[in-house]
């Protein structure tokens, strides 16, 4: 444990992405294989299931810290962090440095999982036992999950592709799919003639970034595909070994959340991966995304939800075709073989994502205000004669998005963050006027500089009327302008809607409380955007 | 009038700051008063404009230095001098040189006031010592339990391994620290390296004030335009927090950032400020030494001032100890937080 603890405490002091791939390579040189393939699943979202919960946890350490529970959650929202709070919390050990390896605990948590709570207390009390401040966070954090370092899954497949003789891309799709740390060896995964028989693995998503410049500055209309951009759940819908199988971006395997996809199985010829978006839509034209969200998380789909929230599935490119890997061919190509398969089934969950046609860059501009109509975010651009790559890449994939939607609002509440904004407040919530009344609407974590955190600290911590909890009332008096990406109805807000992906835009500093937007404009908005 | 005065607590506090009527006199007022009695030279406790400042000989020469000249009267610790008929006396508080606490007795009854303080001996500061009295007016800048410092000589070697991990990068291990106080703290661990120890201006200040007054301390050499650029290459700067992400840093490139400070004890205030790595050595009490120093003082009741005053009083008052929180003008822990981007306020 103590070889993960440095990992981890060197890859989250270090700020520069060269250094961790080097604590990360160092790692993978000189650790043993069973906490090597951990290591690999924890960094890809692989977590064994919670054997304790947090209030377990939360109590456990109360008990050996003998502290009153308004005291354990002053400290909580000091330290941001409950695994961290209680590795500080906890007396210290009379016998630390005598842990085991991470894979024993991993795998002793997963052993206990559906034992007495008696059973599982007393590993806990002993592991905490035997570990030093570091490596009791790291385990904790393991049990509590959120496990973010700052590590992205793609600087690990880079530091696995240092120390061995593979090409990351090949690493990538090693590592993805359905498998178990238990029973995988390390040498399955990094083996050069390993042979994988799992058939539900996905590729790596090719992501692409925001285009910045003038979309002029790409050159040739002509060398260039256009596609509206979707706001579903990217995913894969792949079909093998006449089984089917359906992934999100998140490479989560959600093929049971969706019944609509099933009857594919039986349509979809064997060996194709299809890429496309996982969205609602009514005769080809998408439904907000708040009607997706209430599908996500669902084990078991009611037939209410089946009809309001049709899930379909808009196909954009094709990686495997009878069997074979497609993505070192042309973007025009595969497109090509798409359309055959798509149009080859006429299946009503299954639909093409239109490619847009212009022939000059004015002309795409001009469709490009036509987004939010067509319930799309803005224009994806692709290079015809690209090929699929690995993760987010410069080049031959564009994102093209509408300006947001704004409005100017005012804070009203404030609570302290998490992480880095430990003990600072950073996660405000916003109101808008109805009347003489301020109505809140929505909460916006980022968007501000640290800098200007810091202001806003200050102003809270000058200028707050009441506390409950966490949250703290604070005089309204400063305006922001939140933007966001789309606005729906919603009957849990006290306002009436729900916003998606909302942020801060900017402060205005210019603008007095008195000059914010009202409940009227927001409805305004919900009239025109949100139907 | 006259009976209001007998039942008059023996200090009171006022917006000017904490004020002993009986012995006409403030003890670290954050406005101009006739007479201050001053805890320590940070600047939160020693302000500007006053007509008179008693304090611990030590504390002299830095309050010359931050305030200029003024009527100052020093009294070693455990000297008993008398104002308008209130018997005063300092006591070592350990916060940093010169630090005390004070001590007021006035007809039979005892006032402690901690200004700021730790508990473990530094070396330098002078030992805490525990003082008994009435009331104890504490301060309370890291009143919660998870703020629980290592023994400094722990701290310390994981200093000198850090700097030692760095020069096998072959990067320059930039200390910030406050000038006052921690940068003179660290500077005791440093000479076993056998390194050249580049320090700011601020710091290369306080160091001269400090050892023409006879303290004694490892040598440094001052950081200007003369100073060649490779001279850095590998050693050791110490910088207060003004400093931090300005461009006066860009000199030492290659290098690696290690704050010194009691807020590095939580993971989050490390990665807010970009550190590369964080010491929780502090000059001030942690939550056991708080404890500690209440218990020992026997006091019946207890104020608390700048800090977690709430949490701490809560907490003393659920466990039999009779207390109330403070409102003062004195580094308040919240602030220093949000300040810690920026200027040099952050002096833990």
């Amino acid at each position: 444990m103590k070889q993960f603890a440095d990992l981890v405490i060197k890859l989250g002091t270090s700020t520069k992405t060269n250094e961790k791939l080097d604590a990360l390579s160092e790692y993978f040189l000189t650790a043993n294989d069973k906490d090597k393939v951990w290591v690999i699943a924890i960094f890809s979202g692989r977590r064994p299931k919670r054997a304790v919960n947090s209030t377990q946890l939360w109590t456990w350490c109360n008990e050996l810290a003998k502290l009153p529970d308004w005291l354990f959650e002053e400290c909580y929202h000091a330290v941001g962090d409950l695994g961290e709070t209680i590795a500080l919390l906890l007396p210290e050990s009379t016998n630390a440095d005598a842990s085991h390896p991470l894979h024993y605990y991993l795998e002793t948590l997963i052993s206990i999982e559906k034992e007495d709570e008696s059973v599982r207390k007393e590993f806990i009390l002993r592991s905490w036992q035997a570990m030093t401040q570091a490596e009791r966070f790291v385990f904790n954090k393991l049990i509590t999950g959120n496990f973010r370092i700052g590590v992205s899954q793609g600087t690990m497949v880079n530091a696995l592709a240092k120390t061995s003789k593979l090409e990351s891309s090949v690493i990538a799709h090693r590592i993805s799919g359905n498998w178990d740390p238990v029973t995988t060896n390390f040498s399955d995964v990094l083996s050069e003639h390993a042979v994988t028989a799992d058939y539900s693995k996905p590729y790596p998503f090719y992501l692409a970034y925001a285009i910045e410049d003038e979309v002029s500055t790409l050159g040739e209309p002509n060398d260039w595909q256009a596609e509206w951009k979707w706001d579903g759940i990217r995913g894969q819908i792949i079909k093998r070994d006449h089984q089917l199988f359906v992934w999100s971006r998140g490479e989560e395997l959600m093929t049971e959340k969706f019944p609509e996809y099933h009857a594919l199985k039986n349509h979809l010829p064997n060996g194709v991966v299809l890429d496309g978006e996982i969205i609602p839509s009514e005769n080809g034209k998408p439904l907000p995304f708040a009607l997706l969200q209430t599908r996500i998380g669902r084990k078991n789909v009611t037939k209410k939800q089946l009809t309001e929230a049709p899930i379909t599935f808009f196909a954009y490119d094709l990686l495997e075709y009878e069997g074979n890997d497609i993505r070192e061919t042309l973007l025009v190509e595969r497109r090509t073989l798409l359309e055959k398969i798509v149009n080859g089934i006429k299946h009503p969950a299954l639909l093409l994502s239109p490619v847009i046609s212009f022939t000059t860059w004015p002309e795409l501009t001009a469709l490009r205000h036509q987004s939010r109509n067509r319930g799309s975010e803005g224009i994806m651009l692709k290079r015809k004669d690209s090929i699929y790559q690995v993760g987010r890449k410069r080049g031959d994939w564009w994102k093209w998005k509408i300006d947001p939607l704004v409005i100017d609002a005012v804070m009203i509440y404030a609570q302290k963050g998490h992480g880095r904004r430990s003990n600072l407040y950073t996660d405000y919530t916003f109101a808008v006027k109805d009347g003489d009344k301020l109505v809140s609407f929505t909460k916006a974590y980022s968007g501000l500089t640290d800098k200007e955190f810091a202001q806003v600290d200050n102003f809270v911590k000058r200028n707050s009327l009441e506390k409950f909890g966490p949250v703290r009332t604070v005089k309204p008096e400063l305006v922001f302008e939140i933007a966001f990406e789309g606005i729906a109805a919603s009957n849990r807000h006290k306002s009436g809607v729900a916003l998606r992906f909302p942020r801060i835009n900017r402060w205005r500093k210019d603008k007095t409380a008195g000059e914010i937007n009202t409940l009227d404009d927001l409805k305004k908005m919900l009239e025109l955007y949100g139907k | 009038m006259a009976c209001s005065i007998i039942t008059m607590p023996l200090i009171e506090f006022t917006d000017r700051g904490l004020c002993c009527r009986a012995g006409g006199f403030y003890i670290d007022p954050w406005k101009a008063v006739d007479k201050a009695v001053i805890t320590h030279a940070h600047s939160d406790h020693a302000r500007w404009g006053s007509k008179y400042y008693l304090c611990h000989t030590q504390c002299k020469p830095l309050l010359q230095m931050r305030l200029g000249e003024n009527n100052y009267q020093t009294v070693e610790w455990e000297e008993k001098i008398l104002m308008n008929g209130v018997q005063v006396s300092l006591h070592p508080a350990g916060h940093m040189i010169g630090s005390s606490q004070i001590r007021i007795e006035y007809k039979g009854e005892v006032w402690v006031v901690s200004g700021d303080y730790k508990i473990e001996d530094d070396g330098l500061s002078g030992k805490f010592e525990p003082v008994k009295c009435n009331t104890f007016i504490t301060e309370s800048t890291f009143g919660l339990p998870i703020y629980n410092w290592k023994p400094q000589q722990e701290i310390f070697q994981n200093i000198r391994d850090w700097v030692c991990r760095n020069r096998e990068l072959e990067k320059t291990s930039v200390f910030i620290a406050y000038s006052l106080g921690k940068a003179q703290r660290l500077l005791q661990c440093l000479p076993e390296l056998n390194l050249p120890i580049y320090v700011h201006g601020a710091i290369w200040n306080a160091h001269q004030t400090l050892t023409k007054s006879g303290i004694q301390l490892p040598d440094v050499q001052r950081i200007d335009y003369n100073t060649p650029k490779g001279a850095y290459i590998n050693n050791i700067v110490i910088a207060p927090p003004g400093a931090e992400g300005s461009s006066w840093m860009k000199r030492f490139f290659l290098y690696a950032v290690g704050i010194c400070s009691g807020w590095m004890q939580v993971r989050g205030t490390v990665r807010r400020r970009n550190a590369d790595a964080g010491f929780a050595l502090s000059d001030h009490a942690d939550w056991k030494g708080l404890l500690q120093a209440v218990k020992e003082t026997e006091a019946e009741k207890v104020f608390v001032t700048h800090g977690y005053q709430s949490v701490f009083s809560r907490y003393l008052n659920e466990n039999g100890i009779p207390a109330a929180e403070v409102k003062t003008e004195y580094g308040n822990e919240e602030e220093e937080n949000s300040t810690a981007i920026g200027e040099e306020q952050d002096k833990n």
